[in-house]
């Protein structure tokens, strides 16, 4: 029987939930015997080969480049999870929503402590870079999300939990412990 | 302005559970309340800048910024705009080049939305400096607006003949009309004051209350609680004081009849509070109005010293030694969720108009702590009709659960709008031909105002009553050519979203969620799971403390309940999920910002 | 009439003294029925709605309904608790909770409700509020992004004259607390802490001041809110 395929992606998030991931220390080894994985940041498979069972979704999503990655994860995965406070409410990148687009261009770019000058105010442009969205959506504000394991990162434990539950079709067994929004 | 915030602070004794009539003068010396007259109050009444903010930031009727030497309250309900409200609303922005809750540069004008003024009957309507101006038509706002910048003053530029009735009266000089269709043993116009006084001041109290339970009257406020009961609890709770509250705080859009029964019957209704009074053993009455019929105040003055000339009011009644009992009137300014008796209670003690939870219920602890009979100002009419006639003479009316009569406010798409009194027991039909509208014509009857429900003509067989519909007296008849979801539904939900107290956590957040599916369904984004997940939501209202609240759902439960088929029309059959997420949208401002064209 | 009244939790018999709040006869019975808004020795304000249990067949709110002789109330049920979880949801959507930014996460109330609830994600769409943060007091920051709007601090907190420090301001969803601009700049230390302590949430802060306590040592990193009481050995009255 074929393995499980499992994706995963970071969109607007800081790859600390893939961190949290690897953070399974020993029972990586298990996981790579449960299951196959296709495109994600782990292998470095960039697009998608064939149709996966699971997508674990890192990040919300600040501009179109993630809703067009998210977009493609749900048509090509059959459960998709949302790991991590920013797939689940945005996170921090979402303390920008209510800020306008200007301001927080010109902290970036123009007023920040990292710009060296900017007088001529120019901001990226480039019809290739990825459009900023209004403001930082959640995950399933977007498309039809399954799972949601929340945390800042999820602890390692509720990862493993929740995905070994996924793939061997067993209950969720999760202690009060292990599920956290920080 | 020192001196003159101190004058009336004075005016009022320093005291603070006066703070509703320190707030309301300050606010029509001043036009709108300043932070430093804030401070100052505080000061004065030992409290803090917040305590007073708090009352103030609470009404729709105090501003904290000036609102122009003219302020225009146009009044937004959903009758209003079914009787031509929007082009009226265009002219007056065009014309004055503002937007609602803006004032003119100039500072002369300010142009404000409000809550359903009482007047569905005659709309569109407004309220400009306290005056009301009726059936306004965009010629007339284009004449308002071109007297206003003649700096005409605001009764020259009253130009039809003024209604009916006394608001034909020196001491009101109105347009409004009182369209009074049916009368009935309540609206009679053979009443003669004092009479019922006369008779109870050879009776006991006890013998009172029991004619009122003879009679089995039940609160007109829409609650039904019977009337002899709620005054025998208060009459035995322990109390040093105690007080009766009339409540004409009718903010039901649709409801308009205590206005007809203040501007008409104000001697019956005060007849009604000494009845009150007298059984229950209090000594003082307060009759709370909304502020949207502050044009009758002093008409109404006028009324409560002439009674006290002839003695039907203050100390020793009739010569009756003991029986003592005087009325004040206390404004409100601009609340929906005070008309529930124990936030208009609140009110009246300067506070926030939110719900008090109960128990303890006012007839324990009402007013300043005190035992408090709050009454509808029907029900107080009822009396003293009950009073006169005997509790069995009230009962051959209307049917065994729902004795007497009632009156109906009935406006929307029909012939006669008007204040119609009739005995319990009419359906609906016989309500659509006697106001003329014709039953094909019908799409939907609104019954009992927005907290109410929505009907279809299915059910227009089904009669008044507290046994079957209910009705604190709004009848909105609805015509086959609304759109019920976006003329009735979402204008009601804004309604409910804007005059929430925002105490409870379910009624301050859940009708914007509702609002926004429904938006969603409008704007054809809507799946069956929105439809499902408002009857949902619309559910966990009901853990909210007060009728405001428990009942902020209906105009969608209701609707989606007898009238599926047009959400149903208006959802995605081909999908399950839609976020409602809108690329184009999201990416605007960024692509603006930026100076690129979106490709997407 | 005796002091004393039986009433029944879920059909388990409990005891109270007459007058005594819901919530606090069901706590001395080893009962828990979640609250927020309420705190002790506060007086009870039905604002949040987390209590709600039914009450001979009617919904009441537990912190503000006297114990009254054979009063049968409903608490861990099923409808009951969904009620409750959506409202522990809808405050989280209502406002800007940041949890892992927070300084009262670990001993947050309202967190400590959503695990013991099992939240793992709101069924409402997040509001996304614009709110501001008030600094100007100098031992304090308002932090109106986390404020649930309990009213804990209003009525818990006043000056030696009976006067408001925190107060509600405008009305419906536009709600807010704020706090008296001369007396939030006397706030004393003491009063500084109490109101930081009686904040269910992490809305006010006093400065300088925040993760003091260690991820694991923190009040409800192990234990679910509520299981103290649910833990307690009860004396038969």
């Amino acid at each position: 029987m074929s393995k499980p395929i499992v994706a995963t992606t970071s969109l607007a998030g800081c790859f600390g939930c893939h961190m949290s991931v690897l953070d399974i220390d020993d029972r990586i080894l298990e996981l790579i015997e449960l299951v196959e994985f296709n495109k994600s940041p782990i292998d470095d498979i960039k697009k998608f080969s064939k149709k996966c069972d699971i997508g674990l979704i890192e990040g919300g999503c600040c501009n179109s480049e993630n809703i067009h990655v998210l977009k493609d994860f749900r048509e090509n995965c059959r459960i998709l999870v949302s790991v991590g406070e920013c797939a689940i409410m945005g996170g921090l990148p979402a303390m920008r929503n209510g800020i306008a687009i200007q301001e927080c261009l010109e902290e970036a770019y123009v007023n920040g402590p990292t710009v060296v000058s900017n007088e001529e105010v120019i901001f990226p442009n480039d019809p290739e870079l990825p459009m900023l969205l209004d403001r930082v959506y959640p995950c399933h504000e977007i498309v039809k999300i399954d799972y949601f394991l929340p945390g800042c990162p999820p602890r390692a434990d509720l990862i493993w939990e929740a995905l070994v539950a996924l793939v061997t079709g067993d209950e969720m067994k999760l202690p009060y412990e292990v599920v956290k929004f920080d | 302005m020192k001196t003159g915030v101190q004058k009336i602070v004075e005016k009022y004794g320093k005291d603070k559970t006066r703070l509703m009539d320190i707030l309301i003068d300050v606010q029509s010396e001043f036009g709108f309340i300043p932070r430093e007259i804030t401070v100052q109050i505080a000061d004065d009444l030992g409290m803090s800048e917040v305590d007073v903010d708090q009352t103030i930031s609470f009404y729709h009727f105090f501003s904290q910024r000036p609102t122009g030497k003219y302020h225009i309250f146009l009044n937004n309900s959903a009758v209003a705009y079914m009787m031509g409200r929007k082009e009226v609303a265009d002219t007056f922005t065009k014309e004055l080049g503002i937007n609602f809750n803006e004032v003119t540069p100039d500072g002369l004008v300010g142009l404000f939305e409000t809550s359903c003024i009482g007047m569905n009957d005659q709309e569109p309507a407004a309220i400009i400096n306290n005056r009301i101006f009726t059936k306004l038509t965009p010629f007339r706002a284009k004449e308002i607006v071109r007297d206003i910048k003649e700096g005409k003053d605001i009764d020259d530029m009253i130009v039809a003949d003024y209604g009916d009735g006394e608001n034909r009266s020196d001491l009101i000089k109105s347009v409004v009309t009182n369209n009074i269709r049916k009368i009935g043993p309540i609206l009679e116009r053979n009443h003669k004051p004092g009479q019922a006084i006369e008779k109870i001041s050879k009776m006991t109290p006890e013998q009172v209350i029991d004619e009122v339970k003879r009679s089995n009257i039940r609160g007109r406020g829409g609650a039904g609680f019977p009337t002899g009961m709620k005054w025998e609890f208060c009459r035995n709770a322990p109390g040093e004081k105690k007080y009766i509250f009339c409540n004409a705080d009718e903010g039901e859009p649709g409801t308009f009849k205590d206005r007809v029964v203040l501007t008409e019957r104000a001697r019956l209704l005060f007849e009604g509070m000494v009845i009150a009074g007298y059984a229950v053993g209090a000594t003082e009455g307060i009759l709370y109005i909304r502020h949207e019929y502050k044009y009758l105040q002093t008409y109404l003055e006028s009324i409560l010293k002439a009674a006290r000339d002839v003695n039907y009011l203050g100390k020793n009644i009739l010569g009756k030694k003991g029986f003592n009992f005087d009325i004040r009137i206390q404004f409100g300014a601009g609340a929906y969720v005070c008309g529930e008796e124990s936030a208009l209670i609140e009110s009246a003690e300067g506070k926030r108009g939110e719900p008090r939870d109960r128990p303890p219920f006012p007839v324990e602890k009402g007013y300043l702590d005190m035992p408090t009979v709050v009454n509808n100002v029907e029900t107080l009419c009822a009396v003293v009709k009950v009073i006169l006639n005997g509790g069995e003479w009230y009962k051959s009316f209307g049917t065994t659960e729902s004795t007497g009569t009632k009156l109906l406010s009935i406006s929307g798409d029909c012939k006669f709008p008007g204040v119609y009194e009739v005995e319990w027991g009419f359906s609906i039909n016989d309500i659509l031909d006697m106001v003329g509208a014709h039953n094909e014509e019908v799409q939907a009857v609104q019954v009992g105002g927005p907290s109410g429900a929505i009907i279809a003509s299915n059910e227009f067989n089904r009669i008044l009553g507290y046994e079957d519909l209910a009705t604190g007296g709004s009848l909105i008849i609805i015509g086959k050519n609304r759109d019920i979801l976006t003329d009735i539904v979402l204008n009601f939900t804004e309604f409910f979203i804007e005059e929430s107290c925002g105490s409870c956590s379910t009624c301050r957040i859940i009708p914007t969620l509702l609002k926004n599916k429904l938006v969603k369904i409008l704007n054809a984004r809507g799946v069956k799971q929105d439809i499902d997940d408002m009857v949902e939501w619309g559910k966990i209202l009901k853990a909210s403390r007060c009728g405001l609240g428990q009942t902020a759902a209906n105009p969608i439960l209701s609707s989606i309940k007898n009238f599926r088929p047009l959400y149903e029309e208006k959802i995605q059959k081909n999908k399950v999920f839609d976020s409602g997420f809108d690329m184009n949208a999201a990416v605007k401002e960024s692509c603006e910002v930026t100076g690129r064209v979106p490709n997407i | 009439m005796s002091q004393y009244v039986r009433f029944t939790v879920d059909g388990t018999e409990c005891m109270g003294i007459r007058g005594q709040y819901l919530v606090d006869a069901a706590r001395e019975n080893g009962v828990y029925i979640p609250t927020l808004c309420n705190f002790p020795g506060v007086k009870p304000k039905g604002g949040c709605r987390i209590c709600t249990v039914r009450v001979n067949g009617k919904l009441m709110t537990a912190c503000t309904t006297p114990v009254a002789e054979n009063m049968s109330v409903e608490n861990e049920v099923k409808d009951i608790n969904e009620l409750r979880k959506s409202i522990i949801e809808l405050l989280f959507i209502e406002g800007n909770h940041f949890c892992p930014a927070c300084e009262k996460s670990g001993n947050c109330e309202l967190q400590a409700l959503a695990y013991r609830f099992r939240i793992m994600v709101p069924r409402f769409p997040y509001q996304f509020p614009v709110r501001k943060v008030d600094a100007t007091h100098p031992r304090i920051i308002k932090e109106q992004n986390r404020c649930i709007l309990c009213k804990r601090c209003i009525r818990a907190i006043t000056d030696e004259n009976g006067r408001s420090i925190f107060a509600y301001r405008r009305r419906s969803a536009r709600v807010e607390v704020v706090v008296d601009p001369k007396l939030g700049k006397q706030l004393t230390e003491e009063l500084a802490q109490k109101a930081m302590d009686v904040c269910p949430v992490g809305s006010i802060i006093v400065k300088e001041k925040g993760f003091q306590i260690p991820i694991g040592a923190r009040k409800y990193d192990t234990m679910p809110i509520g299981s103290d009481i649910e833990n307690m050995q009860v004396k038969k009255i």
